[in-house]
C-alpha cells in the first residue's frame, strides 16, 4: 500500500467538496474492494475520502411503495431488517449471501454498485427490481446505470445517496457461487411487478443485465414451467478457468427457473 | 495407563496459548535497527536477463542496499543443489542443475527472485524494488509436464538437451509386459493429479540478525525443525561453523511438507543480514507465497493392470511423469519414486510391476513434498485401478479389493520396502458397515426419487511414515521439584506434541501432563541431532527418542530411590509415579529432589536427573486405512455434496483419540480440497493464473461433511510404542473415496473417471456429455 492523505468528511456536502478538490481522490465506502486493490498496489490514490462518517447516507426507511436504502448502509444490516424482510424478502436474503459475515459487516450497497464489479450480488437486485439509483445530483433509472466491467453511468464526483427499490409483487434470488471466490457466477432476481416481470442477471456478463427473454416468457405465464424452453445464448457472456460461458449460459436458466419457484 | 496418559483423549494443551494470540511466529518478532527486505521477482516465465541497472532503487527513500547474484558471486555464496540422486536402467546418473540464489543471467519462472532491496521499512523496500530496472529478452515458456516432452518444446536446460533429466525405471518392462498380455483382463486409467499451491496459514517470513560481538547470526523463520537449515545455511552458504548460526521457529503456522526446506530467500535474507552486520526482515505477502512455496503434486500417470479371471492382480504398469518445474528442489525427483513409489502397489499385491517415471522441468514454480508427498498420489491411482477392475471383472468394488489385498506380514513391496503389519479386509469391513455399504442402493433409489445422483465410493490406501532420517533426538530434564522440560528434536506446527509429548511423560513418569513444559524450535536449546517434523515421524521418532529417555530418567532415579530407601536397586519398583521397596515408598517429586542434591545420592553418581536419546529407528511404519464417501449430485448445476464421510484408521497404538482424528479430519479436508476445488493453473506461456484466492479454490466449511472417524488398530511390530504415523493419511483417503463416489453417482451416464478437480461444470459436462445422442 502506498501512502495517501485521509479524510474524514461528516456530510454529504463536505464529501463531495473533497472529492472534486483532490487532484486523484477515492470515494471510500466498506473498501471491500479498494483496500485489497490498494494493498496490492493495483491502485494508489493521492487522497482517500472515508464515506462512513457521513450519517445522511446510513438507513433503511419505507416510503411509498419503495424500500429506500442509505448508500452507507452495511449487507447485514439489509439483511436482518424487519423493513425490508416484510416489503421485499428477496433482497433481504440476496444481502445475506453476498460474502462471508466479515465482508457483510463492512461491505455497503453504494460501495458494492458504484464499483459493478460483474460478479457482486448486488446489481441483480438493481437490476431485476427496477431500482432507482438517487445521487448528489440526480436520479439513474436501472436500466441506464450499468455500463460494462466495473463501469457504470456516474460521473467524476457523483456520489450514490440512496438506493430506491420499488416493492414487487413477488420475487426471489438464486445464486451460484464461484468455486474459489464464492462471488456470483450467475445470480438471478426474478421479480413480478403486476403483468411485468423483471429478470436481472448479475455474475455473467460485464454487467448487470436483463434476461428479456425470460421475462417475456414469464410474463405470459409465471412459472418455472414457463422458461424451461427458454435458452440463454452464450456469446458476449464471461469465462474464467473454473465456468465457461457455456456453463453460465445454462446457470441463467436454472438459477431463474429456481427463483420463480420460489418466488 | 492412567488419567492422562497413553490413548486419553486429552484437550490440546497448546489451544488456548495458541487461540488467545499468544503464539510467537517469525513476523510477531522484531530488532532494533532491523531493515526491512523486498524482492523483485521476475515477471517473466521464460527470459534472458540482458542488464540490471540497480540505481534507480539504490536512489529511492530508505534504501540502504541492494544485492543482485554478482554481489552473491562475488562473495562466493554457491548454489543451491538438489539432494536426489537417480539413475536410469543403465545406471546414467540423473542431471542435476544447481539453482542460484538469485537469478542469474536467465530467468526460468514467473516469481523468481532477481534481486534483493532493503529499506528502512517493508513499504520503501517493496517501493524501490518496483523501481529496479531490468532488461530481458523473453524466450518460449512451457508449462505443463506433457508439452516439455514435445520434440520442439521450449528446452530449459542446454547443458541437458530435453526436458527429462533421468528416465528411472524400477526394471524392464518386459516380464511385466508379458504378464499383461497373459492376463485375463486388463484396464487402464490416466490421471492428472493437479498440481496444489500449499496454503499455511503463515505466509513465508525470515528475520537474520548478526551480532558481530558474538560472531554470530539468529534467524527466526517458520520450518519444521530448523536444524538441517541451521547446518546448511550456516556451513554451505555463510560458510560458518554451524552453531555461529541460530534458527529459531518457535511456532510455525502450517508446514505440510514445504517448510522443511531451505529456500533462497532465506539464504538471501540470512546472507545480507551478515553483509551488512545488521538485522534484516522480509515477510512475504500472499501473491509472493503462491509464486514462491514450493508447490505440491503435479503428476500424469498412465497405468494399466492385469488380473486374472478370479480378479486377481497379475500384472502392474505405471507411468509418471511429474512436473519438476524449473529447478529441482530438495526432494523434487523423489516424490513419486521415493515418495510415492515406495508403498506402490498400495495394499494389493503385484505379482509383477513395472514402474516407470519421467522427472520433467517446466517453466514453473519448483514441486516438492506437500501432505504426502507421493502416497496420495500413488494411492489415488491404485483406487482408481481398483474401481477399473471392479467393472471389467464384474466384481463388486469391495471384493476385487478383498481379492488383492495384502495379507502376510511381513511383505516386502516391489521397491524393497517392508511392511510390518496391517488388517486390510478388517479395515475395509469396518467402514463398510459404517458406511452402511450394504443397503446404499434403497439410498440411490430414494435420492433419484428427488432428483439427485447419489453415489458411494471406496478407497483402501498406505501410507509409510518416519521414513527418511533414521534418528530423531530428544532430551527429558526433570527438575529438583519434580516438574519436566523436554528437549524436542521433533517440532510441532499443528501437530499437538505439546500434548502429546506430555502425555508420555505422564505415561512413564508418573508427572501430571500440567508439569511438563515442551521446547521446541531453538537450535541453541533443541538437541544436537534433532532433525525435526516431517512424514509422519514425530510419534515414532520424537515418541520414541522420549520413551527412550524416560527409562534412562527412571533407570537412575531407580537407584537414587534405592538409596534414599536404603533398599537394594534391583528390588524397587516404580509404578504411577511411586518408587515402593518392601513396606518402603517415595515419591517421583522426591527421589528427583534427591538426585539433584550430590549428598543424598549414592556415592559416583553425577547429580541431575537430565537424559537424551539419539532414537534410531529400526524401520518406517505404514499407517492404513479405508475411506467411504458418499455423495449426492444436483444434476442442473453439477454441484457435488457429500453427504456421508467414514474413516477408518490404522495409525497403530493410538497415543491421543482426539489428536488423531484430528489430523484426520484435516487431511480429509486436504485431500477434499485437492479432488473438488484446488488447482494450480499456468497457461501455455508460463503465467501462473490461479495466483490469489479469487481464482485459487480453498476447501470450505460447506465442501466438508461430517466425518465418522473410527480405529482400525494393528500396533506396529517394528519401533517401541507400536505407533504408526497419522498425519498424513486423510490426504490419501479423500481423494479416491470422493471421485470413487462421484464416477458410482453418474455410473449411469457412462462416466468411468473425473479428473481433479472435480468441478460443478467439470461433473455437468459430464452429465451432459453422456446424455448426448451418440
Amino acid at each position: 500500500m502506498r501512502n495517501f492523505d485521509y479524510h474524514a468528511p461528516a456530510s454529504l456536502d463536505a464529501a463531495v467538496a473533497l472529492i472534486g478538490d483532490k487532484e486523484d481522490g477515492k470515494l471510500i465506502a466498506g473498501g471491500m474492494t479498494l483496500l485489497p486493490t490498494l494493498k496490492q498496489r493495483l491502485a494508489a490514490p493521492s487522497d482517500l475520502i472515508d464515506l462512513a462518517g457521513v450519517a445522511e447516507l446510513k438507513g433503511i426507511k419505507r416510503e411509498g411503495d419503495e424500500i429506500v436504502i442509505g448508500a452507507m448502509t452495511c449487507h447485514a444490516d439489509v439483511a436482518a431488517s424487519d423493513v425490508v424482510k416484510s416489503a421485499i424478502p428477496a433482497l433481504a436474503s440476496l444481502a445475506g449471501v453476498i460474502g462471508d459475515p466479515a465482508v457483510r459487516h463492512r461491505g455497503t450497497i453504494g460501495g458494492s454498485i458504484a464499483n459493478a464489479d460483474p460478479a457482486a450480488d448486488y446489481p441483480g437486485a438493481v437490476v431485476g427490481l427496477n431500482a432507482k439509483i438517487v445521487t448528489n445530483k440526480r436520479v439513474i433509472a436501472a436500466d441506464d446505470y450499468f455500463i460494462d466491467l466495473f463501469e457504470t453511468a456516474l460521473e467524476q464526483g457523483e456520489i450514490i445517496t440512496s438506493v430506491r427499490f420499488p416493492i414487487p409483487e413477488r420475487a426471489a434470488y438464486q445464486k451460484f457461487r464461484h468455486p474459489a471466490s464464492g462471488y456470483a457466477v450467475v445470480g438471478v432476481m426474478v421479480a413480478k411487478f403486476g403483468a411485468d416481470v423483471r429478470v436481472g442477471v448479475t455474475g455473467a456478463a460485464g454487467s448487470a443485465f436483463r434476461a428479456s427473454d425470460f421475462e417475456a416468457a414469464l410474463s405470459e405465464n409465471f412459472s418455472a414451467d414457463a422458461i424451461k424452453g427458454v435458452k440463454m445464448s452464450p456469446d458476449g457472456l464471461l469465462s474464467d478457468i473454473h465456468c465457461t460461458n457455456e456453463y453460465r449460459a445454462h446457470l441463467v436458466g436454472v438459477m431463474a427457473r429456481r427463483a420463480v419457484a420460489e418466488a | 495407563m492412567g488419567q492422562f496418559g497413553i490413548g486419553q483423549p486429552l484437550r490440546r494443551k497448546e489451544d488456548p496459548r495458541l487461540l488467545r494470540g499468544e503464539g510467537r511466529y517469525t513476523d510477531d518478532v522484531n530488532v532494533d535497527g532491523q531493515l526491512w527486505a523486498a524482492f523483485y521477482r521476475s515477471p517473466h516465465p521464460h527470459a534472458d536477463i540482458l542488464s540490471i541497472d540497480p540505481a534507480p532503487a539504490r536512489a529511492a527513500p530508505g534504501v540502504a542496499a541492494v544485492f543482485t547474484i554478482a554481489d552473491l558471486d562475488a562473495d562466493g555464496v554457491p548454489d543451491m543443489p538438489c539432494e536426489v540422486e537417480l539413475s536410469d536402467l543403465s545406471g546414467r546418473p540423473m542431471w542435476k542443475p544447481m539453482r542460484p540464489i538469485l537469478a542469474r543471467g536467465r530467468v526460468r519462472f514467473v516469481g523468481e527472485c532477481v534481486a534483493i532491496v532493503l529499506a528502512a521499512t517493508q513499504a520503501q523496500a517493496r517501493e524501490a524494488a518496483e523501481l529496479l530496472k531490468v532488461e530481458y529478452a523473453p524466450l518460449p515458456a512451457v508449462a505443463d509436464s506433457e508439452s516439455a516432452l514435445a520434440a520442439d518444446a521450449p528446452v530449459l536446460w542446454e547443458a541437458l538437451g530435453s526436458n527429462v533429466p533421468v528416465h528411472w525405471q524400477n526394471q524392464d518392462s518386459a516380464p511385466v509386459d508379458a504378464a499383461m498380455a497373459a492376463a485375463a483382463h486388463r484396464v487402464r486409467v490416466r490421471i492428472v493429479n493437479n498440481r496444489l499451491v500449499p496454503s499455511p496459514m503463515e505466509p513465508k517470513a525470515a528475520l537474520a540478525a548478526w551480532d558481530a560481538q558474538a560472531a554470530k547470526l539468529t534467524l527466526w523463520a517458520p520450518t519444521q525443525g530448523g536444524r538441517r537449515i541451521q547446518a546448511n545455511i550456516a556451513k554451505r552458504y555463510l560458510r560458518l561453523e554451524q552453531d555461529q548460526l541460530r534458527v529459531i521457529s518457535q511456532d510455525v503456522g502450517g508446514g505440510f511438507g514445504m517448510r522443511g526446506q531451505t529456500y533462497p530467500e532465506f539464504v538471501a535474507v540470512a546472507w545480507a543480514a551478515k553483509q551488512i552486520g545488521g538485522a534484516v526482515k522480509w515477510r512475504a505477502d500472499r501473491t509472493e507465497t503462491f509464486f514462491s512455496d514450493y508447490h505440491g503434486r503435479d503428476q500424469v500417470n498412465e497405468a494399466e493392470m492385469g488380473l486374472d479371471s478370479d480378479g486377481r492382480m497379475v500384472a502392474l504398469k505405471i507411468v509418471t511423469l511429474v512436473n519438476l518445474g524449473a529447478y529441482m528442489a530438495e526432494n523434487g525427483p523423489r516424490m513419486p519414486i521415493e515418495g510415492g513409489g515406495r508403498i506402490i502397489p498400495c495394499c494389493y499385491h503385484a505379482p509383477q510391476f513395472h514402474f516407470s517415471v519421467k522427472p520433467v522441468f517446466t517453466n514453473t514454480v519448483s514441486t516438492d513434498t506437500y501432505r504426502g508427498a507421493g502416497r496420495p498420489e500413488a494411492n489415488f491411482l491404485m483406487e482408481r485401478l481398483m474401481d477399473e477392475a471392479a467393472r471389467a471383472t464384474g466384481l463388486p468394488r469391495e471384493e476385487v479389493r478383498r481379492r488383492n489385498y495384502i495379507t502376510q506380514f511381513p511383505y516386502r513391496t516391489p521397491m524393497g520396502y517392508v511392511i510390518d503389519s496391517g488388517e486390510f479386509a478388517r479395515g475395509m469391513d469396518d467402514a463398510l458397515r459404517m458406511a452402511e455399504w450394504s443397503t446404499f442402493e434403497e439410498r440411490r433409489t430414494e435420492a433419484r426419487a428427488r432428483g439427485r445422483l447419489r453415489g458411494i465410493g471406496v478407497a483402501a490406501f498406505i501410507e509409510a511414515a518416519g521414513g527418511r532420517a533414521p534418528t530423531e533426538d530428544m532430551r527429558v530434564r526433570v527438575d529438583a521439584e519434580g516438574a519436566v522440560t523436554v528437549f524436542s528434536g521433533s517440532h510441532a506446527h499443528g501437530q499437538g506434541h505439546d500434548t502429546v509429548f506430555s502425555q508420555l511423560v505422564n505415561e512413564f513418569l508418573g508427572v501430571d501432563p500440567d508439569r511438563v513444559r515442551l521446547v521446541q524450535g531453538d537450535t541453541d536449546v533443541t538437541p544436537r541431532g534433532s532433525i525435526g517434523t516431517f512424514g509422519s515421524r514425530s510419534s515414532m521418532m520424537g515418541g520414541g527418542g522420549l520413551k527412550a529417555s524416560c527409562e534412562k530418567i527412571v533407570a537412575k532415579a531407580t537407584l537414587v530411590a534405592a538409596h534414599l530407601m536404603q533398599a537394594e536397586p534391583a528390588a524397587v519398583r516404580f509404578e504411577t509415579g511411586v518408587f515402593r521397596a518392601g513396606a518402603s515408598e517415595t515419591t517421583f517429586s522426591e527421589v528427583a529432589a534427591a538426585a539433584w542434591d550430590a549428598r543424598r545420592i549414592p556415592e559416583g553418581m553425577t547429580p541431575g536427573l537430565d537424559e537424551s536419546c539419539l532414537f534410531q529407528r529400526e524401520a518406517e511404519n505404514f499407517p492404513n486405512g479405508c475411506h467411504v464417501c458418499e455423495v449426492e449430485i444436483d444434476p442442473d448445476t453439477g454441484t457435488p455434496e457429500i453427504v456421508r464421510y467414514v474413516a477408518i484408521d490404522d495409525c497403530g497404538v493410538v497415543l491421543n483419540p482426539l489428536i488423531v482424528h484430528g489430523q484426520v479430519y484435516g487431511g480429509v479436508a486436504q485431500g477434499l480440497g485437492q479432488a473438488m476445488v484446488e488447482n494450480a493453473l499456468y497457461d501455455a506461456d508460463g503465467q501462473l493464473v490461479s495466483a490469489t484466492y479469487m481464482d485459487y479454490g480453498m476447501p470450505r466449511a460447506h465442501h466438508m461433511a461430517h466425518v465418522e472417524a473410527g480405529f482400525n488398530t494393528t500396533p506396529c511390530r517394528t519401533n517401541p510404542l507400536g505407533v504408526k504415523g497419522a498425519g498424513e493419511a486423510g490426504a490419501c483417503g479423500a481423494p479416491p473415496a470422493f471421485i470413487g463416489a462421484l464416477v458410482d453417482a453418474l455410473r449411469d451416464h457412462g462416466v468411468t473417471h473425473i479428473d481433479m478437480p472435480a468441478t460443478p461444470e467439470k461433473i455437468w459436462r459430464a452429465i451432459n456429455r453422456a446424455n448426448a445422442p451418440a
